[in-house]
């Protein structure tokens, strides 16, 4: 049923269809609507035998479900920015308890200085912790990656926490029509979780064991493997999905005029749409452009990027966050994966903190970048000019 | 040799069982069964849980098990009947000329 | 049947691996444990060399309180309640310093869970280090005795009293010097629906100084100088308090462990000295502790 929704409730209504069996929640802008949905949906008793319940703080948040994960429940939360830090030693723990628990991150900046506003600063940080990423551009895909992020994470060859990242307020807080799953889709999708194995009184064993130097290295590695399973694992789920629903979300890393495109630019999340229509418009100008939108981000596809990329001479990366000291996240990722090319590289950090990215500003930087009018390497988009002071 | 690598590093219980730790102490305790009244005070206070109180023909002892007791003395300060004392091992007695 | 050990890694002699058998044991091993990172932890919980005989959890320091909620919520949402109780086992730094966020959040849930302080007064798993439950004048690595400083010159936190103001049915002290009534607080405490604060206290025989053959002996001294009252409270109400028959003084405590024995040369020790004897005069008085 399509209907008019903000992200969070498209975020919310996906949750409750998942049944989970515990929910632990903390407010944080722009992420609380999505756990006072939950609690309205709990407190109207909506949520059947869901045990919701209100934590002392994102860590907190994040140890309860690890506690129950491990006891067998499936479990969600949703945090974003500072409280995904306050949650990160937790959720580096789960992943190597590997402890499929599902969280949306609304992506949003980091502090100092401190702001509410969307960039993705706060999931980059995450990034070698052993969580699945994906990026999503708009709410109906939010909506989708739910189910899909449980049935992955959950999966006996995966097993490994699930994060999906939506941006923070450009897509949590806007109206979109999103077509709402219903009940029946999501049972025939997603079954009950049965964990491969779980605390219980009957088989009483030790989870959280520390490794010695003799086998720490061999958990690493089946985390390494478990990562690079799930990326199987997800295309299959995006089958499965399109076969339920009709709708196929294209895989890890989707290209768009990859082929014969002279320039490819890179995006990751709700600024795909943007830059897709600039993308477009320029195509219909006969300007050999092309897209690739990035929506699994560890594991790294490297195989779709280094395909949808073989042809370009031309890289251009929207960055959303930067790794201070030396370029934006994404590009890292995008150069190391096609190693052995060599086209022209460029990437852009625009929108930090939330900062408007004026359509005039993506058309800029693209054609500047097609024309060969800007250096290579990293660049911030449009920055004010300012004086650096003391006081 | 092929090492198992379980999910997350989940270990089975009682696999401590192994690491066989008699032979960390320097003395072990020595139970007096006539004096023993089989109350249980060194039983439930052993940090290692290895001395239990079992059958022994007509009577109930602590027995200590000399393959894990390292030798703490615990279970010598416990008794309330004065049933164990503690000996030094052959080993840690040198003649010292 | 034991739920725990042998084979584990712990010191001889040591206090926690006393208190957590013990407590396994009231608890007949039914339940769940979540421990926080610290020597119960490491000594009982390497890869494939686990003491436990019960389902058991390891997250991380800060957070066995937590993960404890979150047991109790699945059992719940699963229907699985019946199998067993929830306890947590963490140590004085974990429950007192780091992890205070965390407890006070499932108390203050008044989660069905027996919350377990092993009260070793220090960071012992890393050598020795000063807790917020380590007692004034106690010589750490990280507030050393020297020229100047007597080692520790604030007090010991009062966690019974945090406990208690979160409104839980139960909270107690016990020690490892009385295992009767330390089952007998375990026992109670599993009869009781919601949150459940025990704070026991545990020798550790290498950071305080002491042999295996004073474990006791300390404890017991602890408890006989008053400087570690053995109460307990129901409902916000103090219930019971084991009386002291002609109670020592601090002194006698002191001189038998390492930790405290530059007070007894250190030119502030008299002065350290006096204030631990107020201390336990004023436990003396607050609970009526002399018989
Ligand atoms: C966040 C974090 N900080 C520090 C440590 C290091 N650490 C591990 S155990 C421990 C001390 C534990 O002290 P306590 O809780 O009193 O338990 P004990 O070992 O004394 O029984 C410390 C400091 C850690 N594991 N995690
Ligand atoms: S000496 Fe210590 S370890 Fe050995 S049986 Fe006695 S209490 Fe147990
Ligand atoms: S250091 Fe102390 S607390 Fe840790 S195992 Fe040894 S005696 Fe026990
Ligand atoms: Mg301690």
């Amino acid at each position: 049923m399509k209907k008019v929704v903000r992200g969070f409730y498209s975020i919310a209504h996906s949750v409750k269809l998942c049944k989970p069996n515990v929910i632990a929640a903390y407010p944080i802008t722009p992420q609380t609507e999505i756990v006072e949905n939950l609690a309205k949906m709990y407190s109207n008793g909506e949520l059947g035998d869901c045990e919701y319940v209100t934590a002392e703080s994102e860590f907190g948040a994040a140890s309860i479900l690890v506690g129950a994960s491990a006891a067998g429940a499936r479990t969600f939360t949703a945090t974003c920015s500072q409280g995904l830090v306050l949650m990160s030693e937790v959720l580096l723990n789960a992943a190597g308890m590997r402890l499929p628990i599902v969280i949306v991150n609304t992506n949003r900046a980091l502090s100092a200085p401190l702001s509410i506003w969307n960039d993705h600063q706060d999931s980059m940080l995450l990034r070698d912790g052993g969580l699945i990423q994906i990026h999503v551009e708009t709410n109906q895909e939010a909506h989708d990656m739910v189910p899909l992020a449980f049935k992955v994470a959950e999966n006996p060859r995966v097993m490994l926490p699930f994060m999906v990242n939506m941006d923070g307020f450009k897509l949590t807080h806007a109206y979109e029509p999103v077509d709402l799953l219903d009940q029946e889709i999501v049972d025939s999708f997603l079954p009950p979780y049965e964990p491969p194995v779980y605390m219980t009184t009957k088989n009483p064993l030790t989870f959280g064991s520390y490794a010695p130097p003799h086998c720490y290295a061999e958990f690493r590695v089946t985390l390494q493997n478990a990562m690079m399973r799930a990326l199987d694992e997800i295309e299959k789920a995006y089958k499965d999905w399109a076969e339920i629903t009709g709708r196929y979300w294209g895989g890890h890393a989707v290209g768009e005029y990859t082929d014969d495109a002279e320039l490819v630019v890179v995006s990751m999340g709700s600024l795909t749409g943007m830059v897709r229509d600039v993308v477009n418009e320029m195509r219909r100008e006969g300007k050999k452009v092309g897209l690739l939108k990035l929506r699994t981000f560890r594991p790294f596809p490297v195989k779709e990027v280094r395909n949808a990329l073989k042809n370009a001479n031309k890289i251009l990366v929207f960055e959303r966050a930067v790794s201070f000291g030396y370029e934006g996240p994404v590009g890292i990722e995008v150069k190391s994966a096609i190693f052995g090319f060599t086209p022209e590289f460029y990437s852009f950090a625009v929108g930090l903190g939330g900062r408007d990215v004026p359509r005039e500003e993506i058309v800029k930087i693209i054609g500047d970048v097609y024309e060969g009018k800007v250096e290579q390497g990293f660049h911030f988009g449009t920055i004010k000019e300012f004086e650096e002071v003391v006081v | 040799m092929v090492i198992r690598i379980t999910l997350g590093g989940i270990s089975k219980p009682h696999s401590s069982k192994s690491m066989k730790t008699g032979d960390w102490g320097t003395e072990f305790p020595i139970v007096d069964e006539e004096k023993c009244t089989a109350c249980r005070a060194c039983e439930h206070l052993c940090p290692d849980g290895c001395i239990v109180v079992v059958e022994k023909g007509e009577k109930k002892v602590a027995v200590p098990d000399y393959d894990y007791c390292k030798g703490c003395g615990v279970c010598f300060t416990a008794c309330p009947a004065d049933a164990i004392r503690m000996e030094l091992k052959d080993i840690y007695k040198l003649d010292v000329c | 049947m034991s739920f725990f050990g042998p084979g584990h890694g712990a010191c001889p002699g040591c206090g926690l691996t006393i208190a957590t058998r013990n407590v396994l044991e009231a608890l007949e091993g039914k339940c769940f444990v979540s421990n926080s990172t610290g020597c119960l932890e490491i000594v009982s919980s390497q890869y494939e060399r686990s003491a436990w005989g019960v389902p058991y959890i390891h997250s991380l320091f800060e957070n066995a309180a937590a993960v404890a909620a979150g047991i109790e919520l699945a059992l719940k949402a699963l229907k699985r309640t019946d199998e067993g109780k929830v306890v947590v086992f963490a140590g004085d730094g974990a429950t007192a310093d780091i992890g205070i966020g965390p407890l006070s959040g499932m108390l203050d849930r008044n989660h069905d869970v027996i919350y377990i302080c092993l009260d070793n007064e220090a960071y012992q798993n890393t050598g020795n280090q000063q807790s917020g439950l380590t007692p004034t004048g106690s010589n750490t690595t990280t507030m050393p005795a020297g020229e100047l400083m007597p080692g520790k010159t604030g007090r010991k936190k009062d966690m019974i009293s945090i406990a208690v103001g979160h409104g839980i049915p139960y909270v107690a002290t016990a020690t490892v010097a009385f295992y009767a009534d330390l089952r007998r607080k375990v026992k109670k405490a599993a009869e009781i629906e919601g949150a459940k604060y025990i704070q026991i206290h545990t020798p550790c025989v290498t950071g305080w100084g002491i042999d295996g053959k004073q474990t006791l002996e300390s404890a017991r001294l602890a408890f006989e100088t008053a400087l570690y009252p053995i109460i307990e409270y129901e409902n916000g109400e103090l219930t019971k308090v084991r009386k002291i028959k002609d109670r020592k003084p601090v002194e006698e405590y002191l001189r038998i462990q390492r930790r405290f024995r530059h007070l007894f040369k250190h030119p502030k020790g008299q002065e350290i000295i006096r204030i631990l004897q107020k201390i336990a005069d004023d436990n003396a008085a607050k609970f009526n502790l002399d018989v």
